[in-house]
């Protein structure tokens, strides 16, 4: 899962089909469309051949650019960063595992270096239901403080200092997955009294090539973790720490020149926390499973052509609840198929998750109509204030149509 | 959503197709609007790909930009924009009436009458969806500060004057979209919406060929069916039958249709450019295609927007349409007159007194929305008086009485039997509009006994403390549930667990609308026998108070704006190399 | 963009220092003196207190207003709705029979409370000429937008600044050169009724908070804080500080003891006898129903309000406090119920009528704002509930609600809600340059209940 996808899960949290498949892994996209519902989602190459001249732009100048943009919106009063002042380490290593620990490494040196510093795609990991998630943020920078921030670039425009409000919450929840996933890193990193001895080591690995074949991210956690030796007593302990402001860097009004805010994700993140939490129990959800339960395909050879058929597929997916409501058409692959479970049962959150607030107990469209129609010709009420408001609703709106001009009563 | 949209939305699931939410049509639709059907390069919304645009619906004018990246062939489609809605706009503008208004005269300082010119029709944009209305306004951002070359001889890449002069209109439009009941702009899936429930979500119905599919189902086929296969149906290209109407296109039409042929009208333009033979024709040839293209994608939500024209055409408009229309012919005339002063354009944003001027408006024209909705049709009623803000009933005793002033007025005690169930409390105000067309006040006076109905015990309960003045602003309706009427007061009647009955009486006290002498006039207060339907809400809510000048904004709010904006407006925005738009 | 960091306006001079015992007397004395002192003599324009529930906030403007009247300093007083006006104006000549103070209304019938009638020095008009020369009026915010053409006060007090909106503000803030605004930034913020979306993000965005607008224009106004709640027990003023105003705490004015809530009558071991046995030994009680969907005037939770109503009365509930040295009874004028929805509590009142029951306070939340109760009973807004919204997740609302009492409060509320607190989708826009508020709806409501579920009582009506 990347970080889109986590973030997604706070969509709709209480869809058991979605935490299980998410957390197995399942590829939602193909499953759809071996359920004959596929998602209308996909990406036009326009969209990303902007979003990536944009970024490259963004970051042309070796990142001076984009920490001076953060530099203004920080308005502390600081120095302003002079030239040749960022470093920008290289994080290229081999495999996920590598680059995560090419990374910690990375900020552990720019923390204790005390200067600023960007992290070009570096590469962190989160513990999402009991196996690790590789997630790669645009870009982290590093403050002389040894404070972070994440840096989220976009190709929304900001008009006159605002967005689109769906568009950067989105962007939030995003960041707030690298904040979470960050502060990970920092919590092992800057100890008191650790900091500079984690330097060290990972000054050490660095210089032995260490972080060029894959044993790194063995030699990187062991190094991290508080057990490392203080070696350098006497500087004064770094405290690495993981700022709640993310940077989102958009294009400025029509142009391609970048502009920035800052944005407070402290929401997000604690709403990403427990989403994480939650996922822990999926193992509760698999148990309820009938025994053998599998989202398998049975893809053919060459991994195209899925064989499984489809009643048995489509059994297994049923045999966990959905939580279906019309928002999920936008977040979720499978919106369309439990779209059509949903509206083939009847129901009511089909029409939208606020329909409920006056339904009380009736959960269905039938139960519904017929509560409305079927009053009971002396009025009296029922005792159930959802069917009596409901039979006064459809009294009053037969009266009204029954009293329309002629002319509306072709429709 | 209310509880009677939940209902009729259920009933269209069970019919198949879409039932009325009105009775009446509750916009202005203009006998020759103009159509706008714009698309945007994917991920850019601020980059056009190309539009349908006109007046008649059989002969759309097609417009594209060949290469989004260019800007020479942006700046060429925007003129061309231009070209074709601005002397529409222009159009209504010299057809006026003469109009009394009273105005400060600057030397005495006292109101005096003076006569204005009101256009006396407007022009109107339609377009599909709500996104369009966003784009609108974005088009109207980025054209407003363009130069022309007379007004900076240096300037790069000289605007036609056009294009600014629309940036300007379609800003005006874009902003009045934003005035509940604002007609000047609108878009086809808020207008069908409003007037129809569909059997699927809000969220659903955003879309133009699955909301259509709905309100008029092809002839056999149920409306969830033809929604469905408006919404994701593929022909065997793996194209939408029904693209999205816009102004974001389908991913899977850029990937496979729209960006070869784009690689190939790049190709052959650098042909052309190099002279290599055949260039040119092959570049006609590319440009054909990609119109083609762009059509394909434009037209079928072209003709959609018509057929929804035509569904909306079909209901008899409401009563107060044209009260509410007669703004916007206000405000249309109030920016061409702008405009022929030589304005300066819209900054590009609101100061503190111009931003709380528009807010409270745009709260007293969403209360006259309400208001005149509901008095136009008797579906939009039921709601209100399903929510308690109204009662409908008949009347069975009316009791002559007087008030104890020194110049006594006539207070008449009406008690009406209803089966409505309003929120009201002791001296809660009632309004209602009598038989000939005229306002009539009146307060609650208390419950009255109905012989054959249990005793109310809730009477004793009358909270008299309900603000009377409208100052208290925290009702319900703020986090989305809408209880406009969430402020008064306690509850009298309307508790669904009092008991009972086939309804209950109540008292009104009639306050005004009787003429001025010590009788009421003939014909003003209600009769034993008569129908009659009162209101808890106001008919026609005053606008707020008159805020102070900007140039005196207070230091609560940053003071006076920096006085020292150039006469033109902002500086135009700074083109750089990849700009869009 | 705009606001402040509400953990930098946490310097205080009310705060008690690290290891001497909390005085609330004089905590809140330092507090209200220094409040005076920069209102009376502080060069500033403005001058922000906020006042968490209960912490004496009527109590500082009657004595604000009375000090600069006495300083020879006339003043306007703004409020937001015509009962806080009335309130504050007998407030005002109840302290002091002498002191003129005017009560501008608006022109409708019955635009005042005929209790000030009865105030010799109190004058009211609808005309600010009538009114001139008077040391002290007051008005809504409404009204005095109305008034033009004066010379402007030279100070003004603005009460329940913080469910002022900045628009209001702008209207009626040339009408005084400086002024001291006093509110509860806890409670129900103002909202609109139409979009004010394009404004999000501007200091001056009219549909904010007319105290968001004063500080992002005028940021080193000094800003004080009320330490001490009178009215909240001990037991309820941690949970209400902790919840729904982490950056600012506050601290009860009574320690653990000093009120007491008893029943002359012994319980019967139903389920309303033992949550009242709970809330009168901890403060709080949780009546907790079995899960179940349920229109918003459930008939089962509302029939458990009003039969805890009902008992309350009927067990001669008796309140212990500083008030006075004897126990009081707590009749039914000290019990207020409070929901969410204006059809619930007419739906609690019918039911209450159904036991025959009346004088108790039946209210929504934004009804219940300012008002002070021995003991509450609270439909929980979320009971029942089968979604959360925004309006629901407010957390003013639910503020309010757990906040209006002195000595215990009773919320009654169908199991699950913890369930339906998870499963709610947290998928918020975000508009650049807004303050994040906090806390955030979703937290303070995992908060309230956790503390509730400690003091839970099942029950199956």
């Amino acid at each position: 899962m990347d970080a889109r996808a986590l973030a997604a899960l706070a969509a709709n949290p209480g869809c058991r089909r979605r935490a299980l498949l998410d957390g197995a892994g399942v590829d939602k996209g193909a499953l759809a469309q071996a359920l004959g519902a596929p998602a209308n989602f996909g990406q036009s190459q326009f969209a990303h051949q902007r979003g990536n001249s944009f970024e490259a732009r963004v970051k042309a100048d070796g990142g001076a650019d984009l920490v001076r943009l953060l530099h203004e919106r920080l308005r502390d009063g600081s120095e302003p960063p002079g030239p040749g002042s960022v470093a920008t380490p290289d994080l290229t290593a081999p495999g996920p595992q590598g680059r995560t620990a090419r990374t910690a490494l990375a900020l552990r040196e720019a923390t204790e270096a005390g200067r600023w510093a960007l992290l070009d795609h570096p590469m962190v990991s989160l513990d999402v239901a009991g196996s690790p998630a590789f997630l790669e943020p645009d870009a982290v920078v590093v403050h002389p403080d040894g404070s972070w921030t994440v840096v989220e670039i976009k190709s929304f425009p900001m008009v006159d200092g605002s967005a689109d409000p769906a568009k950067v919450g989105a962007a939030a929840r995003q960041s707030a997955v690298y904040t979470l996933a960050l502060e990970r890193v920092a919590s092992m990193i800057g100890e008191p009294g650790q900091g500079g001895g984690a330097a060290k080591n990972g000054g050490a690995a660095k210089n032995g090539g260490a972080a060029e074949n894959g044993g790194a991210a063995e030699t990187a956690s062991a190094s991290v973790g508080p057990a490392a030796p203080a070696a350098r007593a006497d500087s004064a302990p770094v405290r690495a720490r993981v700022r709640h402001q993310v940077l989102l860097v958009c294009p400025k009004d029509f142009s391609n020149l970048p502009t920035a805010e800052l944005v407070d994700v402290r929401k997000q993140l604690a709403v990403t926390r427990r989403q994480l939490d939650r996922l822990t129990r999926i193992e509760e959800i698999a148990a309820a499973l009938p025994e053998g339960t599998t989202f398998d395909l049975r893809l053919t050879d060459d991994g195209r052509v899925p064989t499984r058929p489809m009643e048995e597929l489509t059994a297994a997916v049923d045999s966990v609840d959905a939580a279906y409501a019309p928002e999920c058409l936008s977040t979720c692959e499978l919106a369309a198929h439990c779209r059509t479970r949903s509206r083939a049962a009847g129901q009511v959150e089909a029409l939208g998750r606020g329909v409920r607030g006056e339904l009380g107990g009736l959960t269905t469209v039938d139960a519904v109509l017929t509560a409305a129609m079927n009053g009971p010709a002396d009025k009296a009420p029922t005792g159930d204030p959802a069917v009596d408001a409901l039979r006064r609703a459809a009294a009053l709106r037969a009266e009204a149509l029954a009293a329309r001009p002629e002319a509306v009563a072709c429709r | 959503m209310s509880l009677i949209t939940t209902l009729a939305r259920m009933e269209a699931v069970r019919e198949g197709r879409a039932q009325p939410l009105t009775t009446v049509r509750h916009r202005h639709l203009s006998e020759r609007p103009l159509a706008f059907v714009p698309l945007t390069t994917a991920g850019e919304a601020g980059a056009p790909l190309g539009a349908l645009v006109g007046t008649d619906r059989d002969a759309p004018r097609l417009l594209i930009v060949a290469q989004p990246r260019d800007r020479d062939l942006r700046f060429a489609f925007l003129a061309e924009l231009a070209e074709e809605i601005q002397p529409y706009l222009d159009s209504y503008g010299d057809e006026v009436e003469l109009e009394e208004r009273k105005e400060t005269d600057p030397e005495t300082g006292k109101k005096v009458p003076v006569q204005v010119e009101l256009c006396q029709d407007a022009p109107q944009l339609l377009v599909p969806s709500a996104a369009g209305v966003a784009f609108v306004r974005l088009l109207g951002r980025s054209m407003r500060f363009r130069r022309t070359a007379e007004q900076d001889p240096e300037t790069p890449f000289p605007a036609p004057a056009r294009v600014p002069l629309l940036g300007r209109w379609l800003t005006h439009y874009g902003e009045r979209a934003r005035v509940p009941g604002s007609c000047l702009l609108l878009s086809l899936t808020e207008l069908l919406s409003r007037h129809w429930a569909t059997g699927q979500s809000n969220l659903e119905d955003q879309h133009l060929g699955s909301l259509l599919a709905w309100i008029d189902p092809p002839a056999g086929v149920p409306g969830a069916e033809a929604a469905l296969r408006a919404e994701s149906e593929r022909d065997e290209a793996g194209q939408l039958r029904c693209p999205p109407a816009g102004p974001s296109t389908d991913p899977a039409f850029d990937n496979k249709l729209l960006a070869p042929a784009m690689s190939r009208y790049d190709a052959a333009r650098a042909e052309a450019a190099q002279g290599v033979a055949g260039g040119a024709a092959r570049l006609r040839l590319a440009e054909a295609e990609l119109r083609g293209l762009v059509e394909s994608q434009l037209r079928p939500t072209w003709d959609a927007l018509w057929h929804g024209v035509d569904l909306l055409r079909a209901l008899p408009e409401g009563t107060r349409v044209a009260d509410r229309w007669k703004r916007d012919r206000w405000s249309y005339t109030g920016h061409r007159d702008r405009v022929r002063a030589g304005e300066p354009p819209q900054p590009k944003l609101d100061d503190a007194v111009t931003a709380a001027q528009k807010l409270a408006a745009r709260e007293t024209a969403q209360a006259q929305l309400d208001a005149h909705e509901a008095l136009d049709d008797p579906l939009v009623m039921a709601g209100r008086r399903l929510a308690g803000e109204a009662f409908a009933g008949e009347v069975i005793d009316v009791e002559m009485a007087w008030s104890d002033a020194k110049v006594p007025r006539p207070r008449p005690l009406v008690t009406i039997r209803t089966e409505d169930r309003p929120h009201l409390a002791e001296r809660v105000k009632l309004h209602r509009v009598t038989a000939d067309g005229r306002a009539q006040s009146g307060e609650f006076a208390g419950l009255a006994d109905l012989d054959d109905a249990a005793d109310l015990d809730g009477a004793a309960d009358v909270d008299g403390t309900a603000d009377v003045d409208g100052a208290d602003g925290s009702g319900e309706g703020g986090s989305g549930e809408g209880g406009s009427g969430e402020a008064g007061g306690a509850d009298v009647v309307g508790d669904p667990g009092d008991t009972d009955g086939p309804g209950h009486a109540l008292v009104v006290r009639l306050t005004g609308g009787m003429g001025r002498g010590k009788q009421p006039e003939p014909g003003t207060v209600p009769e034993k026998g008569d129908r009659v339907c009162w209101t808890l809400f106001e008919h026609a809510p005053r606008g707020g108070p008159e805020l102070p000048d900007p140039e005196s904004t207070p230091w609560t709010h940053g003071g006076p704006p920096d006085a020292a904006a150039p006469a033109q407006g902002p500086q135009p925005d700074p083109m750089t190399e990849e700009d869009y738009l | 963009m705009i606001g402040a960091d509400p953990a930098a306006a946490a310097a205080h001079p009310g705060r008690a220092r690290a290891g001497e015992p909390f005085d609330p007397s004089a905590a809140a004395a330092r507090a209200t003196e220094a409040i005076l002192h920069d209102t009376l003599h502080g060069a500033d324009r403005g001058v922000v207190v906020d006042s968490p529930p209960g912490a004496g906030k009527s109590t500082l403007v009657v004595r604000a207003a009375r000090e600069l009247a006495a300083a020879g300093r006339p003043l306007m007083v703004v409020a937001q709705t015509n009962a806080q006006v009335d309130d504050l104006v007998d407030r005002l000549a109840t302290a002091d029979p002498e002191l003129p103070v005017g009560r501008l209304h608006s022109s409708d019938p019955h635009p005042y409370d005929p209790v000030l009638d009865g105030h010799e020095s109190v004058r009211a008009s609808a005309k600010i000429a009538d009114l001139a020369g008077l040391d002290i009026v007051v008005s809504t915010a409404a009204k005095w937008a109305h008034i033009k053409n004066v010379e402007p006060w030279r100070h003004a007090i603005v009460d329940e600044a913080y469910q002022m909106r900045s628009d209001a503000l702008l209207a009626v803030a040339g009408l005084f050169e400086r002024a001291l605004f006093v509110g509860d930034p806890g409670q129900l913020d103002p909202f609109s009724v139409v979009g004010a979306d394009q404004w999000a993000g501007l200091s001056y965005d009219p549909s904010a908070s007319a105290v968001t607008t004063l500080l992002a224009h005028n940021p080193r106004l000094p800003q004080h804080r009320l330490p001490v709640s009178w009215r909240l027990p001990a037991s309820a003023a941690p949970l209400v500080s902790h919840a729904f105003y982490p950056y600012t705490p506050f601290r009860s004015g009574t320690g653990h003891g000093e009120r007491r809530l008893s029943f002359g009558v012994a319980s019967d071991g139903s389920g309303p006898d033992r949550v009242l046995d709970e809330a009168a030994a901890s403060g709080w009680g949780l009546l907790e129903l079995p899960a179940r969907r349920t229109p918003r005037t459930d008939p089962e939770a509302v029939a458990a309000v009003a039969q805890v109503v009902r008992r309350l009365l009927d067990r001669g509930a008796v309140a212990v406090s500083e008030r006075s040295d004897e126990p009081q009874p707590v009749a039914a004028d000290r019990i207020a119920v409070g929901t969410a929805h204006r059809d619930q509590a007419a739906a609690v009142r019918a039911a209450l009528a159904g036991l025959g029951v009346s004088g108790v306070t039946v209210d929504t939340a934004n009804r219940l704002q300012g008002r002070e109760f021995d003991v509450t009973v609270v439909l929980h807004p979320l009971s029942g509930r089968p979604d959360a919204t925004a309006f629901h997740l407010e957390t003013g609302r639910l503020c309010v609600l757990a906040s209006r009492h002195r000595q215990a409060c009773v919320v009654v509320c169908r199991a699950g809600v913890a369930e339906l607190l998870d499963e709610h989708p947290s998928t918020e826009p975000v508009q650049l340059g807004v303050t994040v508020k906090f806390p955030d709806g979703w937290e303070a409501n995992h908060a309230v209940l956790a503390h509730l579920s400690e003091h839970r009582v099942s029950w199956r009506p």
